[in-house]
């Protein structure tokens, strides 16, 4: 019963402030939605430890859903350890974002609105964590998509918006395409969508071959891989990654929310969920591998040419999502939820620590008209200090450490002691990562809160503290990066039996897990040093000798050019696709159906017929000599006629 | 109860409400006035008449219930009707659809309006009539008697261009059914009867299957439509006035799948084989071609057509795969699609009632004068894009989880919709909906008024309530679709034999 309260509560409340909102009133509203959310992040915690470390698992069914032939499956509520963690994780977050958003959009004229949008958001991600099927996993994974459309568009009248919250929507929608193959797949092969029989007939699969396209393909591999091209798309891994920076036209609480803790992470935990496949297929692990390792590259190089604070972030947890990615490719499962928890807490606390400063800012995003604020600032400068630097990974191994250092240096090791395809390669991708998260992280504070002012005067005049309603949650969030990291790595990742049998894992996997607890303490310490040194580089660059940066982006003109334009994927997607697939319509809409259907079909008939009967209108001249002509050649045929053939 | 005649009175007492409004005389203002309540409760009454056949109906037979026969053109031709699970629910919709659309002409139809009333009862009578008759000589008489009505609706109260558009149209239905005639006469003279069960059990000769089953497919492929004789339809729909777009979408675009679930597959299981290929083909075009091609459109009606082509591809794919949730799918999505379209065309109506333009560019942040529309509409379109929760989800999903098991090409080809159906529906939505409310005329917009919400409210609820829970209807299908698929193997399996022992 706690658990249907836990998920149900914030989709009741989104549901009667959706509706009712406007009767109910701006306060009424936020209340009841905070409240509902509230209280699901109590039960997720009462949840969380009378779950995990047992082999309990609460199944509790709502309803028939959908029953066709041999198809059959309901919504429920599965809970077990993965779950709970997920329960945790998705409602603090959510709770400390619906406190937050009280003061944020203290200005707004729709925070009911807003309010149930966030709550719907809730709702549909505890939906998705908590299935017990995979398409009920769906329907939570296209709710959160729409809730995702619905917030990055809430400004409704920008344009910008309105573009993104599409283009959101659409991209997410090309990963769906590849997740929906996955469960038809899936189907097909085990004649069941449930988790519980999918993933216990999984080994007797394994091996076999099923025909996809023109190709005979592993069936495990084939499944696994349709389902990550669905968690690319969520998750925004590189080719399917344009959406997110483009989201960050929503309000900023939203992107701590739905863009950086949650969301987004669904991919994370797709992959996690069906282990039980992964594991089974070592080819897709090894793709899942390389796509995260190239993202998590690909991601910190960009956010190092960024200027807009958000997308700065943006970037970075594209990046760190990367990481997570090659985490679960390495069979570090557990590791890589280890990450995803973590990561909620600091990056959650930099969004909203970067709302505060835009609310301080007048609605000001760019970090070149930033500089100088820590002292106007200083308690949101401290609390963004501790989210970069946990984010950076700073710790001493064995002694402490933000939460960050412990599950990024946890992947790490992983990578490090692993043999699977494509560890090496995500070792040294990872660690040069390491370096650029503390570089841009570096750099974004340096710019933001140090060095001189370059806002207006009028501005700066301005700037001031963030009220407590919204310096609240982020105490909450700062003492989760710091702390939850130290707290979890125990349980998380070395408590044998606290993922009960939610995690499957292959005795190597378990292995390899096992030997990277027990590295030296150099290579334990190797990303902390690259952190390091990346925080100083930026102190370098941009406090000491601010005036470096600029001369660099100078003569490198061309990488300079390439990072700030995101590696020009948008450009080549619009070539590619976009432009494509209008000229294609308009094609097809004016040739194919204007002039070769209807042209040859009802237009071109009825335009024959109009000349026959023209025609045949002209035969009928009224000059006599004209019709005894005709009788004439009649009559001419016909008597041929009877002549050869009669 | 269960003794009265219940599937004739749904059938004629529509036709019964017609001939009073003929009976009316008197002032223009007050025929127009009793005229459109006579309407509206005979309407009303004929879905409370229809509501028993499915609470009486049982799900768990395959035969036909609710049967009544007469002797009519002869022994062999009868008055022969009846209901399964494929048909029942058609006919719900049909009864339910009507009032809404008789609600939703209430203050846009000025001209003839007792005219315009009795053919759209004369349109429920026929459309019952389709899905309930069970001799093929009845069913074509409905089923053409059906488009006197549709033509007449255009050609008089539609837009500037409608005599274009009812020519289009008739011509390309008029094409189909000569041969559809052709081919009932055929069947008649090698069978001795008309009586559709009896047909089913008949068995043709493959050579000859082939031939009945192209001169059926002309005549439904252009009612579902299939590509590429879908092109009437646009412009039908543009020019048909609002409650005629919402007929023509949700219920006589069903008819030629309902045609292919009835005649093609039982009767001619051999070419059905055959031609499967056919079909997919033509659906997967279907499906992406009318994807692209409303991605560019700058009429709403248009877009909203043009999505129906590639929703009604996904009903055909699901049809021909032979396999419960394909063909459960391919029905859902003809239940939902007529509740979905439906109520797209009303929501476009809604908006044409107050601008009189269909033109997406003349629109443009009417959220902010008409924030209940907005939700409306999105939630309207988000079951179009086939969002899980809503029908549109089920549907898509069931046919798409058939076909993925008879063949990926199909399957991957087909998934390519949902990308691009998220494209055109939510970009209409954004330029429609969205964006800084400019225009002039649009200052002054009033949000929904009581009458259209009563309008949209029902079908809000039911593509929301059946998307999360589908199983009434799914329930009702279950038996009737395995008995088609069995049947089917039944067939394929004797003539098999046959051939191998004629050898």
């Amino acid at each position: 019963m706690m658990f249907v309260l836990l998920v149900f509560l914030p989709g009741l409340a989104a549901l009667i402030v959706g509706l009712f909102g406007r009767v109910l009133g701006d306060r009424p509203s936020q209340l009841i939605t905070s409240i509902a959310v509230t209280l699901s992040a109590i039960f997720a915690v009462i949840g969380f430890f009378q779950i995990t470390g047992s082999d309990e698992v609460v199944r509790i069914q709502i309803l028939q859903w959908i029953s066709s032939g041999g198809l059959d499956f309901s919504w429920a509520i599965l809970v077990d350890p993965l779950t709970a963690v997920m329960f945790v994780v998705v409602t603090v977050v959510a709770a400390l974002v619906h406190w937050y958003s009280i003061g944020y959009m203290s200005h707004d004229p729709h925070k009911p609105r807003f309010m149930a949008y966030l709550s719907l958001f809730t709702f549909a991600m505890l939906m998705l964590v908590s299935a017990d099927n995979f398409v009920q996993l769906f329907f939570g994974w296209e709710g959160v998509g729409l809730a995702s459309y619905l917030l990055i568009g809430f400004w409704f009248k920008k344009p910008a918006a309105n573009a993104a919250a599409i283009k959101a929507f659409v991209v997410n929608r090309i990963g769906d395409f590849g997740f929906a193959l996955g469960i038809m797949a899936i189907f097909l092969v085990f004649k069941s969508v449930d988790y519980a029989t999918v993933f216990e007939k999984a080994p007797e699969v394994a091996g076999t071959s099923i025909g996809f396209l023109w190709m005979e393909l592993d069936t495990l591999t084939i499944i696994t891989f349709l389902l990550f091209v669905g968690a690319m798309g969520k998750s925004a891994q590189i080719f399917l990654h344009t959406w997110l920076p483009d989201a960050m036209e929503g309000p900023t609480p939203v992107s701590a929310l739905i863009h950086a803790a949650t969301m987004v992470t669904a991919g994370v935990f797709l992959v996690v969920r069906a282990s039980p496949l992964f594991e089974l297929a070592p080819i897709t692990l090894g793709i899942v591998t390389v796509v995260g390792a190239i993202t998590a590259l690909f991601a910190g190089t960009v956010a190092l040419a960024q200027n807009d604070i958000k997308r700065v972030i943006a970037y970075s947890t594209c990046s760190q999502l990367g990481y997570m990615f090659f985490a679960a490719g390495l069979s570090a499962y557990s590791v890589a939820i280890f990450h995803l928890f973590t990561h909620a807490f600091f990056k959650a606390l930099l969004f909203l620590g970067a709302g505060s400063v835009i609310h301080a800012m007048s609605d000001e995003q760019d970090m070149r008209k930033m500089g100088g604020l820590f002292i106007l600032m200083p308690l949101t400068g401290t609390m963004m200090w501790i989210g970069s630097i946990s984010l950076a990974g700073v710790g001493i191994s064995g002694v402490f450490g933000f939460s960050g250092f412990y599950s990024k240096d946890l992947i790490l090791e992983v990578a490090w002691a692993s043999h699977a395809t494509g560890a090496n390669f995500a070792y040294w991708v990872g660690l040069t990562v390491a370096l650029l998260t503390a570089l841009y992280s570096g750099r974004l504070l340096f710019m933001t809160f140090h060095g001189k002012a370059r806002a207006d005067q009028s501005v700066m005049a301005h700037a001031h503290e963030a009220p407590l309603s919204m310096n609240i949650p982020n105490m909450v969030l700062t003492v989760g990066a710091i702390f939850a990291g130290i707290f979890a790595v125990h349980a998380f990742t070395e408590t044998e039996g606290f993922w009960g049998n939610a995690i499957f894992m292959l005795d190597s996997s378990v292995h390899v897990l096992e030997e990277a607890h027990h590295l030296p303490f150099g290579i334990k310490m190797l990303p902390v040093f690259a952190g390091l040194i990346g925080l100083l580089l930026a102190w370098y660059f941009y406090i000491k000798r601010p005036e470096l940066p600029p001369r660099i982006a100078e003569a490198n003109k061309p990488v300079y050019q390439f990072l700030l334009n995101k590696w020009y994927f948008d450009e080549i997607y619009e070539a590619l696709l976009v432009r494509p697939a209008k000229f294609l319509g308009y094609t097809l809409w004016r040739v194919g159906d204007g002039r070769i259907i209807d042209g040859f079909g009802p237009d071109g008939f009825a335009a024959m017929v109009m000349g026959l009967a023209r025609r045949s209108a002209g035969l009928q001249s009224g000059y006599l000599y004209h019709y005894a002509f005709a009788m004439m050649i009649g009559v001419a045929v016909l008597v041929s006629w009877f002549l050869f053939f009669g | 109860m269960s003794d009265w005649p219940l599937l004739s009175l749904v059938i004629f007492v529509p036709l019964v409400g017609a001939l009073f409004i003929l009976m009316i005389r008197g002032d223009d203002a007050i025929v127009a006035r009793n005229a459109k309540f006579v309407a509206l409760w005979t309407t009303l009454g004929n879905f409370v008449l229809s509501i028993p056949l499915w609470v009486g109906f049982d799900n768990q037979t395959a035969d036909f219930q609710f049967v009544e026969q007469y002797n009519w053109l002869s022994e062999n031709i009868t008055y022969h009707v009846g209901i399964d699970g494929i048909s029942m629910l058609f006919i719900i919709l049909s009864t339910f659809l009507l009032p809404i659309c008789i609600l939703a002409s209430w203050n846009s139809i000025q001209t003839r309006v007792k005219e315009y009333m009795v053919a759209f009862l004369i349109m429920e009578a026929t459309m019952v009539g389709v899905f309930s008759a069970l001799d093929f000589v009845l069913f074509y008489i409905f089923f053409e008697g059906g488009l006197i009505p549709m033509f007449l609706i255009i050609g008089v109260w539609g837009g500037a261009n409608r005599i274009y558009a009812t020519f289009k149209f008739f011509l390309y239905t008029l094409a189909g059914s000569v041969l559809m005639l052709l081919a009932i006469m055929a069947m008649f003279f090698e069978a001795g009867t008309t009586d559709i069960p009896t047909l089913i059990a008949h068995g043709f000769d493959p050579s000859l299957q082939k031939w009945l089953w192209l001169a059926f497919l002309a005549s439904f492929a252009v009612k579902v439509p299939m590509w590429p004789v879908h092109t009437w339809l646009p412009d039908a729909h543009v020019e048909a006035p609002t409650a005629g777009s919402v007929i023509l979408a949700a219920v006589l675009l069903k008819m030629g799948a309902y045609g292919f679930l009835r005649f093609s597959i039982p009767m001619l299981p051999d070419a059905t084989v055959f031609f499967t290929p056919l079909i997919f083909t033509l659906s997967v075009i279907a499906v992406i071609y009318a994807s692209l091609v409303a991605l560019m459109q700058e009429d709403i009606k248009k877009l909203v057509a043009y999505s129906s082509v590639a929703h009604m591809g996904f009903v055909t794919i699901g049809i021909f795969t032979f396999n419960q949730q394909g063909i459960e799918g391919g029905i859902f999505q003809m239940l939902s699609h007529g509740l979905i379209s439906g109520a797209l065309f009303l929501c476009v109506g809604v908006v044409y009632d107050r601008l009189h333009t269909r033109e997406i560019a003349r629109y443009g942040g009417i959220v902010h004068r008409m924030p209940r529309y907005a939700t409306f509409f999105l939630v309207f379109t988000l079951a179009n894009v086939g969002l899980p929760g809503t029908t549109g989800f089920v549907g898509e999903f069931l046919v798409l989880v058939g076909v993925f098991q008879v063949n990926t090409w199909v399957a991957v080809l087909a998934t390519t919709g949902i990308i691009l159906s998220a494209g055109y529906a939510l970009w209409l939505y954004r330029r429609v909906i969205f964006g800084v409310l400019e225009k002039a005329d649009l200052k002054s917009l009033k949000d929904l008024e009581a009458r259209e919400v009563v309008i949209l409210a029902p079908l809000l609820a039911a593509v929301i309530f059946f998307g999360v829970y589908p199983q009434p209807l799914l329930d009702v299908m279950h038996v009737s679709v395995e008995n088609l698929i069995s049947q089917h193997q039944v067939a394929l399996e004797g003539a098999r034999s046959l051939f191998l022992a004629g050898r």
